[in-house]
């Protein structure tokens, strides 16, 4: 059937060209226009700054209160915190900011994993802090770590990861194991051999669907922390493949999984947190700020349970720790730079390991009687405070490469296949490779 | 027919009689030079729109996607870009994981399809009937696909969760071990699937409810005349009359389960999302480009897998064309 239509006349066509037109226009300004910045703003009429943070994990300043006390001491600033849960997803969100110049916050962590990549390729986007902060504060290796080859100290070190050992002491008493921390720690004094043995007799007695470690990888990670060569050579050449300190740690990691020692949980997931909270697993390995995860995660029914000894073998190694970085782009840099100068210094890192526990990196923090009797009464009020500073001073300087956070993480997928599926360490090992070789290219 | 689209006339320009006293020559020349511009020329001013919107944002990006396939980008330069020619292509065909996500896309994409349009199909069908409150029971299929991909693969990975879940609680009541979903190659696959049925099963019905509702009534009549119960009319009368939509819905799954993102990205969430599960069990195309682009950091071999996939949907597209012609041409066999 056919439809004949009736001439248009020239007055609808008239019509329809304009909506066209107001159509287009339309679809421009909304394309273009309303810069929809999340990142930082300026001033507002009365001189008020409103100074964002963004970091992952736990700082702890939430939970110290800083950002509250910062805004009594200066009352035209308030402080905002964006928390990403996992590092693992913050830092591609940080590259992307980077790149596209827009939703930066006024200060950004950064991890130690990623410090020489950012050290590396974009040091020019963020303010120079050396000559507001004396970086002579920190403990030396951690200056270099964010100082750029022009002598640009692009981030404030926050806090360093000096290991030791948390353990669950009821479910040590359960299976008959010594539960006090000297004890303990006598019975790791060999090293990780040590401690797997120690792990096996608590298999033997050990509660019913609970596991002497949390995730074979955190091991891997403390192995490799406290060697000096790690995924790097000096030159800046990727050598995880021959290296000791990841041959060791890897050959550990095999043997705890074949032997059932571990739990197999990817760390910081839901899953991890939930054997935290129902107490399934009796040692983490603890870099100073993991007990901050710890209390979180496992809750307050769970006070006074755990306890913190010295790491197996009495080894000194730094696991982790961030810094602060202050973006060029951001409209308050100023501000911002004081706020992490402010937060870096010794009395703040102080007020946060008193908090969470996380170990300050500025020297100026070790005396103060915060730091120095420090106990946490979550670990049954273990001497942090003496546990770490010996080991801080003596850790030895490490070599970072550019893409050390995501080998670590490769490899710690791959142990969490061979723990939780018991693939076979070579072919685990081969799919590790391939993934790092992949992220290098 | 029902089916035929009416034929619009073209736009005639009302005849131009010379009038009794021309006004000017000149003025007569420049009339119908206009007339003539405005003519030719229009048509293409009301279509420039669109063409001018979809080359600045579909067409460029394409292009210059494969730009950058070309090209060793990183996340950490985007300002230096140095040529490497067909590389990264050669890197992705030489990656097992690549060829892992092409065979979980497919994977996924068939087990959630199939089932998915044949209930699409079984819903449209008892909504045909008169029954009461029938614009309830329309509105209420199409809830699921109202809701957004990241609540319900939100609330889907609360019910999948492997301790605490609620499938692993309703199967311990039942008597079975708890299954850890996420973790089993077969098990996420089918988790996945199960929300992306469980979204656009409804949308699916609505549309074949559409078609259905345009089929003339006096086919049914006389079927029903020469004896044919409900089920054979089914067969007979509402498929066959559905078949160009059914075509339809599945070009449309077939693009939608091969970019197939939220789902796994959210399934566990975090870092095991972003690659598709600890052994790359659930890790589809989209996935796999996104955690090369953004976690490994390296834009080159992401483009690259772009355009593989492109290549890949105009593949399915054209055996598609090849089937639906064979169908069409097949009709005397039915």
């Amino acid at each position: 059937m056919r439809i004949t239509r009736s001439v248009a006349g020239r007055r609808r066509r008239t019509a329809i060209v304009a909506t066209t037109g107001l159509t287009v226009t339309a679809l421009l300004l909304t394309g273009c226009g309303g810069s929809s910045d999340s990142g930082s703003k300026g001033a507002d009429a009365d001189g008020n700054i409103t100074l964002t943070v963004a970091d992952f994990g736990q700082f702890g300043y939430k939970e110290a209160g800083l950002f509250e006390k910062y805004h009594e001491l200066n009352p035209k600033i308030t402080v905002k915190e964006d928390t990403t849960a996992e590092e693992k997803n913050y830092y591609p969100k940080l590259l992307q900011q980077l790149n596209s110049g827009s939703g930066l916050a006024d200060v950004q962590g950064i991890e130690v994993g990623r410090i020489k990549e950012i050290v590396d390729t974009k040091a020019d986007s963020f303010a120079d802090l050396s000559k507001v902060i004396d970086v002579n504060e920190w403990v030396s290796w951690k200056a270099k770590q964010a100082t750029a080859p022009s002598g640009a100290v692009i981030g404030a070190g926050t806090d360093i990861g000096p290991m030791s050992l948390c353990y669950n002491r009821e479910l040590f008493e359960k299976a008959g194991l010594p539960t006090d921390r000297t004890e303990v720690a006598k019975r790791t004094a060999g090293g990780w051999d040590d401690f797997l043995a120690l792990g096996e007799e608590y298999k033997k007695k050990a509660p019913a669907g609970t596991y002497f470690m949390d995730s074979a990888s955190a091991m891997f990670n403390a192995v490799v922390s406290s060697s000096p060569e790690q995924y790097y050579d000096a030159s800046g050449k990727p050598v995880y493949k021959e290296s000791a300190g990841v041959k060791k740690g890897w050959e550990l990691a095999a043997e705890a999984a074949s032997k059932k020692l571990t739990q197999g949980l990817a760390q910081f997931e839901d899953q991890w947190q939930a054997a935290l909270r129902k107490s399934t697993v009796a040692t983490v390995v603890c870099p100073a700020w993991m007990a901050g995860q710890i209390s979180t995660y496992a809750g307050d029914a769970n006070k006074g349970k755990w306890d913190i000894t010295s790491a197996p073998g009495g080894i000194s190694a730094n696991w982790g720790g961030s810094f602060l970085a202050v973006p060029k782009s951001g409209k308050n840099v100023d501000e911002a730079t004081k706020l992490v100068k402010w937060l870096t210094a010794p009395e703040q890192q102080a007020a946060v390991f008193k908090a969470i526990g996380v170990f300050p990196s500025n020297q100026g923090a070790y005396e103060l009687p915060d730091v120095k009797s420090a106990t946490l009464p979550y670990f049954n009020n273990a001497p942090i405070g003496q546990i770490y500073a010996d080991g801080a001073k003596s850790i030895p300087e490490a070599v970072l490469g550019p893409k050390d956070g995501v080998i670590k993480d490769s490899i710690s997928t791959q142990i969490n296949n061979m723990e939780q599926r018991g693939t076979k360490p070579d072919a685990a090992w081969d799919v590790a490779v391939r993934t790092i070789d992949k992220a290098i290219g | 027919m029902a089916t035929s689209t009416p034929t619009r006339d073209a736009y005639v320009p009302p005849p131009r009689e010379p009038q009794k006293e021309p006004p000017s020559e000149r003025r007569q020349l420049w009339r119908s030079r206009l007339w003539r511009f405005d003519d030719k020329a229009s048509p293409y001013a009301y279509i420039a729109p669109f063409f001018l919107i979809f080359g600045a944002f579909g067409l460029y990006p394409l292009l210059y996607t494969g730009w950058i396939a070309l090209h060793r980008v990183s996340m950490t330069g985007l300002d230096s870009m140095e040529w490497v020619g067909w590389e990264n292509f050669d890197k992705i065909l030489h990656d097992p994981e690549f060829w892992t996500s092409v065979s979980n896309t497919f994977l996924i994409g068939v087990i959630s399809t199939v089932p998915q349009l044949l209930v699409a199909l079984g819903l449209a069908h008892l909504l045909n009937y008169r029954l009461r409150a029938s614009t309830f029971w329309r509105t209420i299929i199409l809830t699921p696909y109202a809701t957004s991909v990241a609540s319900a693969a939100l609330v889907f990975a609360l019910v999948f969760r492997a301790d605490g879940g609620l499938l692993n609680w309703t199967l311990g009541l039942v008597g079975f071990d708890p299954v850890n979903w996420a973790n089993g190659h077969w098990t996420s696959k089918l988790a996945i699937s199960i929300i992306v049925i469980w979204r656009w099963t409804g949308y699916n019905a609505l549309i074949y409810l559409a078609a259905m509702q345009a089929v003339p009534n006096d086919l049914y009549e006389a079927a029903s005349l020469d004896g044919a119960s409900r089920w054979q009319q089914f067969l007979k009368v509402t498929i066959p009359s559905l078949r160009p939509t059914i075509l339809f819905t599945i070009v449309i799954s077939t693009i939608g389960s091969m970019q197939l993102f939220g789902e796994p990205l959210l399934l566990e969430g975090g870092a095991m999302g972003a690659t598709g599960g600890n052994e790359n069990q659930y890790e589809t195309l989209s996935i796999y480009l996104y955690n090369y682009g953004w976690n490994l950091g390296h834009l080159g071999p992401a483009a690259a897998v772009a355009w593989a996939m492109l290549a890949l949907l105009l593949l399915i597209a054209g055996v598609n064309w090849l089937i639906g012609r064979y169908v069409r041409t097949s009709d005397s066999a039915v």
